[in-house]
């Protein structure tokens, strides 16, 4: 069988890719090679080096107002590894939060819980928080408190039907019989065997927060300029990319490859820990 | 049946009534919206003279009954920025949007459902595998720069269809494939596993002990049964596209509801904001109404009891 | 044994871990008779049935020296020829009457569609003859039952369904897997009966496989007793219970509880031990671990089949010193 080493290498894949990009992000004052900030209005949209017109010293070549366009992409990193990772913990927490109390107490909680999670799926996602942007102010602050707001619902949906298996299990019935709190057998028994499940979903909340962001950041109300967002790159870049293609390709291609990473990676950890297929 | 019914559309009302609370908080509870409406070289004057022209000097449980009240009755109020009836505005760029979702959805089940059918007829293999990767490369396209790469291929080098504009039935296919790809994965996956589980089960067996031909066993008896469930998120998918549309909107110029939403929110256009946001959410409720009617009506244990 | 409607020679069934199934058995099933193929679970009956009927699941490999139908060489047709005859001279109904009806379907749409197929004509047409079935097989109100889903029925009525949808077409072969062991008691004997009643209306050639032997005793004109892959024994029925030979045969029968036989206060018996998992190169009889009369020859190679009586086999070392013990009692 050569199957299962296929998806172990995409697994691999994705787990260095998000590495990569995370050490880079960490590291990218001391790796850029230029101040992501300096404009250089004599050196504008350069073509990256490989490329005819390119140069040395600009690997990924300029911008329209002569960054250097490799140094944006890796501070680009720190943004998108910063908004996954921040909301994925916003948001994991109202989600599990609710999702374990609905599916552990059941009855009027449940209800309640579940009338939540119905509310927030018709709530249109990008445009609520465009417009909770576009009213409050654009920050990264506000961009990691708005989607960590709204993307809690996967948490909980999977939180609530994997708390609601282990509730009926018998050692959590022996703890009950024991006398154990409620909180003890909350913090204690249910939570470390539904957590497996819920590192998952993490995974799939941090790639749709970091695709959100760039689609923000790319309609003017995400990350606000001069920051280096690749979506917001993107969106400078929009005008440019008639006559010169790599200019979109550069930060997309990247956005791209990241999420990719993280699927797999995802993807890797479901096999690994044997959840179910459908979360 | 109907018991169950009555409790969905109960459900239904209680969401839109939650909805349109929280779209009308959205808009007061971030800040003087006088202030932002007058913009920022009005006079102390001028924004006292607006608040007092929008109502927004009374209380603010005032403020909300009249909007729910009017909202009840079709009036979402008038837009400050095109001094025109939100009604009237979004009714005058629905089709635009609904067209883009249909398309969207019609791309995403043709080719999500035959492609899920053949990843479960040969779960395991290679060509499984090959077709679920196509189902995880398209959840990590971002939407914007899929289209943006899609007119710079197809409309600048290629030729074939026009970058923006929807003059002729052309401007539809460019932002219909970027939409579709929004869904594509969700309904293949659904359709896979769908799919497997019903060519596993003990009635396809009986199918092929009846000596069925291999066409009727798996486009009738497997089918019929993976579908159910493939429909109804189909509606589902509907909603998420038609609110998700917004993104390509922006990207091909389309001047549909969600361009509406994004412009009225660049310009503080609260009105339209918050009616854009309850318009959205109620179509998105309306269209999970339809996927229990859908299931309801194809499922015969539900339909009969 | 020309004659025979069903004739399976050398059949071996082996699934991708290795595991083997079925391990070259061979049987006979003769025109309007009933052939019991007895055993425990597991012990490849079922996997037979199958594999006669080529509805294994992917994965299983099936060889065989030959599988006859009216003496016709069917192991190597092709699925489309095996669709033709599947549902037509040999039709298959199954164990779970709960799951094996298509539950988006009503039943007269299920029943007619196998006979469109294999004999054309309007569904109306087919569908008259699925009500007269219904009927046949002691549904009341077959027209209403036509137009009902399989959820709406009980799962004794959805086995008449079935049975009545396996003589849709007038098979010559029906092959029951286990047909009553989901049902209930008073329900499997209403079953067992309509299946007796029309294979002598009919001349229905039926082979039945099951784990109890008080339907083995009921149903069966002739009886293979399978164990870990084998026939270990066959022969008629009257031949058999009379005189059970093979030591695990043996067993089974002396675990039967007999009205007037038991003893107040006496355990029922059962054989100890479990059946061996068979892998490749498995060597030796598969019984020797439980079998009270295991002799060091049973630890390896083949073993040899001998007569007991009439058309009355069994696969074992023990020769007639065990056949004259047993025939004195001696052995019991």
């Amino acid at each position: 069988m050569r199957l299962p080493s296929v998806r172990l290498l995409a697994a691999g894949l994705g787990t260095a890719i998000v590495a990569i990009v995370l050490v880079a992000g960490l590291l990218a004052p001391w790796i850029t090679p230029y101040d992501p900030f300096i404009t250089n209005l004599d050196a504008r949209m350069i073509p990256p080096s490989f490329m005819e017109g390119g140069r040395p010293e600009n690997f990924l070549g300029t911008d329209q107002l002569g960054r250097d366009y490799f140094s944006r992409l890796i501070y680009g990193a720190r943004i998108s590894m910063l908004i996954g990772i921040a909301t994925v913990i916003t948001s994991g927490l109202i989600g599990i939060t609710l999702g374990v109390l609905g599916g552990f107490f059941g009855g009027r909680v449940d209800d309640a819980v579940m009338f939540a999670i119905t509310c927030r799926l018709s709530i249109p996602l990008i445009l609520v928080a465009l417009a909770v942007v576009g009213l409050v102010g654009s920050s990264l602050n506000v961009v990691v408190l708005t989607l960590g707001l709204l993307l809690w619902d996967r948490f909980a949906v999977v939180a609530r039907s994997t708390t609601m298996q282990v509730r009926n299990l018998d050692y959590v019935a022996a703890a009950w019989a024991a006398g154990c709190s409620q909180a003890h057998i909350l913090l204690r028994e249910v939570l470390p065997n539904i957590i497996h499940h819920l590192v998952i979903v993490a995974t799939l909340e941090m790639a749709l927060a970091i695709l959100l962001e760039a689609a923000l950041s790319f309609l003017g109300l995400g990350v606000p300029p001069p920051l280096p967002s690749w979506g917001l790159m993107i969106a400078e870049a929009k005008e440019y990319m008639f006559f010169s293609p790599w200019v979109i390709m550069v930060p997309g291609i990247s956005l791209f490859v990241l999420v990719l990473g993280i699927n797999f990676m995802g993807d890797g950890l479901r096999d690994m820990l044997g959840a179910q297929r459908d979360v | 049946m109907l018991i169950f019914l009555a409790r969905r559309a109960l459900l239904a009302m209680l969401v839109t009534l939650t909805v349109l609370t929280v779209s009308f908080m959205l808009t007061r509870l971030t800040g003087d919206l006088a202030i932002a409406i007058a913009g920022p070289q009005a006079s102390q004057a001028d924004v006292e003279i607006i608040r007092k022209a929008y109502g927004l000097d009374r209380p603010l449980l005032v403020q909300f009954v009249n909007w729910v009240t009017d909202a009840a009755t079709g009036d979402l109020g008038r837009s400050f920025f095109y001094q025109e009836d939100v009604t009237k505005l979004i009714s005058a760029r629905l089709p635009v949007t609904l067209t883009l979702g249909l398309t969207g959805l019609s791309i995403a089940i043709l080719t999500a459902i035959p492609l899920g059918i053949i990843a479960a007829m040969r779960e395991g293999t290679l060509l499984d595998r090959g077709i679920m990767t196509i189902a995880v490369i398209g959840q990590a396209m971002p939407s914007f720069w899929l289209g943006l790469t899609l007119v710079i291929i197809f409309g600048l080098k290629l030729q074939w269809f026009p970058i923006s504009g929807v003059e002729t039935w052309q401007g539809f296919v460019l932002p219909g494939i970027v939409l579709a790809f929004s869904a594509i994965p969700a309904l293949m996956r659904l359709t896979r596993s769908g799919m497997v589980d019903a060519l596993a089960s003990d009635y396809i067996r009986t199918a092929r002990a009846k000596g069925l031909s291999r066409a009727a066993i798996v486009l009738k008896h497997a089918l019929r049964n993976a579908a159910m469930p493939v429909v109804a998120i189909s509606a589902v998918q509907l909603g998420f596209m038609l609110s998700g549309s917004i993104v390509i909107e922006t990207v091909f110029s389309l001047h549909g509801v969600g361009y509406l939403g994004w412009e009225a929110i660049g310009k503080n256009d609260f009105p339209v904001v918050q009616s854009v946001v309850l318009f959205l959410a109620t179509v998105f409720v309306v269209l999970t109404l339809l996927a229990d009617l859908m299931n309801a009506a194809l499922d015969p244990r539900l339909r009969t009891q | 044994m020309s004659a025979a409607l069903l004739e399976v020679e050398g059949l071996r069934v082996g699934f991708g871990n290795g595991t083997q199934a079925v391990r070259g058995i061979s049987i006979a099933v003769a025109r309007g008779e009933t052939h019991c193929l007895v055993g425990e679970s597991g012990c490849g009956k079922s996997v037979t049935s199958l594999a006669v009927m080529n509805l294994l699941a992917r994965g299983a490999v099936r060889t065989a020296e030959g599988i006859r139908f009216e003496g016709r060489e069917i192991a190597g047709l092709s699925e489309r020829e095996m669709g033709k005859l599947r549902g037509d001279a040999m039709a298959m109904i199954f164990q779970e009457p709960m799951t094996s009806l298509n539950p988006a379907y009503t039943i007269g749409s299920q029943m007619a569609e196998v006979y469109v197929r294999h004999r054309g004509g309007s569904k109306a047409a087919a569908l008259d003859r699925a009500a007269h079935l219904l009927g046949r097989v002691g549904i009341t109100a077959p027209g209403m039952r036509l137009a009902q889903y399989p959820h709406q029925l009980s799962g004794g009525l959805r086995q008449r369904v079935m049975i009545a949808m396996a003589l849709m077409c007038d098979p010559k072969l029906l092959i029951a897997d286990e047909p009553t062991t989901a049902l209930d008691v008073t329900v499997q004997a209403q079953i067992l009966r309509l299946l007796q009643e029309l294979q002598q209306e009919l001349g229905l050639a039926i082979l039945l496989i099951t784990h109890d032997l008080g339907i083995v005793a009921r149903m069966a004109h002739r009886v293979s007793v399978m164990y870990a892959g084998r026939v270990v024994e066959s022969g008629p029925a009257a031949e058999l219970f009379g005189r059970p030979t093979h030591p695990y045969t043996h067993g089974l029968l002396a675990c039967v509880p007999v009205p007037g036989k038991i003893a107040r206060g006496e355990p029922l018996g059962s054989i100890p031990g479990t059946v061996p998992k068979i892998g490749p190169g498995y060597s030796g009889c598969a019984f020797r671990e439980r079998c009270a009369q295991a002799m060091p020859a049973c630890g390896a190679g083949d073993v040899p089949g001998r007569e007991a009586g009439p058309e009355h086999r069994y696969e074992c070392h023990l020769g007639a010193d065990w056949t004259a013990r047993l025939a004195t009692g001696a052995a019991a």
